[in-house]
């Protein structure tokens, strides 16, 4: 399998086409309208990590963190920007020769092959690797909430990077590059599995190990800027069009499903969360609408392009539903300080929708499973991605916690926390008024 | 002359200060207040975080006034300042000693 990729045309048939891949793709040739949306969705899946998701996290955090938070988001950007160039996408992507079940290789090192004339599908392949590159970027950006405003940079960058190396590539491999949850038939339109679980696990793993933060649970953490918060929380929601319909690959139907699809499913999660808490608290919050939003749309990602209309409200609302229940169980009955709540809204989220994809796929307006396939078949195959992502994530995640420990030690000290990341670890301060 | 000190709700700034300049009062003092009294705070709830907020603000006055005019201020701000509910505020009234206009150097009364 050289090219494996072919991520919309493999997944929607996987089964049918995993053998015809090679010939499929020699045979393809460049379409101008799909290399335009994919060149488009690369600019709105990066503009989900900076500014989206900074300014989403930076407000949630006390001032005195404020630009640790930017920074890690950004410096993961330009890190895995380079490491992506060098060998990992060959290494998510790329012939894995006997292990290309489990892992890509080294072909595709400093990304040789990838020239003007090298396509993937119907894309030139540089355009489909930097479409995937931004899928790499936010996806170690994510995990930084759970560990906000008490790892070290030097921790956190070597997390990162060892963390894309050795957990990302390879289950991206596995699902999208031709391994072995694509070859089995998983549906994972955009990453609940890729991104979502993946990122989720790693997240809880990270807030564990950590521990909490000083003063978790009785000493003041409200966001110190929730006006940040919201704008960046729109900004995720513009920029999934990127992630979800630039899924696609394509120009075509499924883009535009699977663009209306989670648009709804946002809609429906965030109403969701505002009246949980509306219900159960008395009013409806501003953090708690956009939380919904985020929700609905982390768990309408693997599904996006397989479901209808309908099936996306019944997922908007139960993301909306489940993941407020989700965080309200880490945070007041297990008292784990996954600080930002990247566990219960993306690692939950993730799950729901790649599981609730199996079923959408062949309900309510779905796409239909592929030739003899049944719907329960194919939520254990589904259930089989989100376990398999779930095991390898956590375990991984929490050697490469121990290594990195041993190496230059996760956690500033005390005083340092108190202080806060910015003066201690920058030099900086976000806001001299 | 008396130094009138009141801590009232921070919507009713408007209403206390009109109603201190139809009994000819010239000028007062504001400042943005935090504190609590019998009101105590509140709490706020970030995705199932309860933080209880101990501080509520208020808004502060500083009146220097003749000793004559004491109780008319006292009463505009009361009524002016009332809702009835819990939270209204206080009003301190304490000895002012000198009184100096800065521009013109007149002390006492006259400076006021």
């Amino acid at each position: 399998m050289s090219l494996v990729s072919l991520k919309g045309i493999g997944r929607a048939w996987p089964v049918a086409l995993s053998g015809l891949m090679p010939a499929v793709a020699m045979a393809d040739e460049l379409n101008a309208a799909d290399t335009a949306w994919i060149l488009t969705s690369t600019v709105l899946v990066l503009f989900m990590t900076i500014p989206g998701l900074s300014l989403f996290y930076g407000g949630l955090v006390r001032s005195k963190n404020v630009l640790s938070v930017l920074m890690q988001c950004f410096a993961i950007t330009c890190m895995v920007s380079i490491l992506w160039l060098v060998f990992v996408y060959g290494l998510a992507f790329g012939d894995g020769g006997a292990l290309n079940a489990w892992v890509g290789g080294f072909d595709k090192v400093m990304l040789g092959g990838v020239g003007r004339d090298s396509l993937v599908g119907t894309i030139p392949e540089s355009v489909f690797s930097m479409f995937q590159m931004t899928f790499a970027i936010i996806t170690p950006a994510l995990i930084i909430g759970a560990f906000a405003e008490r790892m070290k940079f030097s921790a956190m960058m070597l997390f990162s990077a060892l963390w894309l190396i050795v957990v990302y590539a390879p289950v991206t491999h596995w699902v999208w590059g031709g391994g072995w949850l694509g070859e089995l038939g998983l549906l994972d339109f955009a990453g609940g599995t890729v991104v979502h679980v993946n990122a989720g696990v790693a997240a809880l793993v990270a807030a564990l190990v950590l521990g909490p933060r000083r003063g978790f649970g009785s000493v003041q953490m409200a966001p110190h800027n929730l006006t940040m918060t919201v704008a960046g929380a729109a900004m995720l929601w513009v920029g999934w069009f990127g992630f979800n319909a630039g899924s696609a690959l394509a120009s075509n139907g499924d883009a535009g499903m699977a663009m209306l699809v989670t648009h709804i499913s946002a809609a429906a999660g965030s109403l969701a969360w505002m009246c949980m808490e509306w219900l159960r608290h008395g009013k409806p919050s501003v953090l708690g609408i956009v939380t919904g939003m985020v929700a609905g749309l982390g768990t309408i990602t693997p599904a996006s392009g397989f479901v209808g209309p309908a099936g996306a409200l019944i997922i908007g609302i139960s993301a909306g539903v489940i993941c407020y229940f989700a965080t309200a169980y880490v945070k007041q009955t297990l008292k784990i300080d996954d600080s930002l709540d990247v566990f219960p809204v993306h690692g939950v989220g993730g799950m729901l929708g790649t599981l609730l994809a199996g079923v959408f796929v062949a309900s309510l307006g779905g796409a239909g499973l592929a030739e003899g396939m049944t719907m329960g078949g194919q939520v254990w195959i589904q259930f089989i991605g989100v376990i398999s992502t779930l095991v390898y994530s956590g375990v991984m995640s929490w050697i490469i916690l121990m290594l990195v420990d041993k190496l230059v030690g996760l956690r500033v000290n005390a005083d340092q926390e108190t202080e806060g990341l910015d003066i201690v670890l920058h030099d900086e301060t976000g806001y001299n008024l | 002359m008396k130094l009138i000190t009141a801590i009232i709700k921070p919507f009713k700034l408007d209403d206390v200060r009109e109603a201190l300049s139809e009994i000819g009062v010239q000028g007062i003092t504001v400042t943005e207040v935090k504190g609590f009294g019998r009101q105590k705070g509140h709490t706020e709830l970030y995705r199932g975080a309860e933080y209880v907020v101990d501080f509520l603000p208020k808004v502060k006055l500083e009146i220097g006034i003749g000793a004559d005019k004491v109780e008319a201020v006292i009463d505009a701000i009361s009524r002016a300042a009332n809702t009835g509910k819990i939270g209204d505020g206080k009003i301190f009234v304490s000895a002012l000693e000198q009184t100096i206009r800065i521009r013109t150097g007149e002390t006492g009364p006259d400076a006021l």
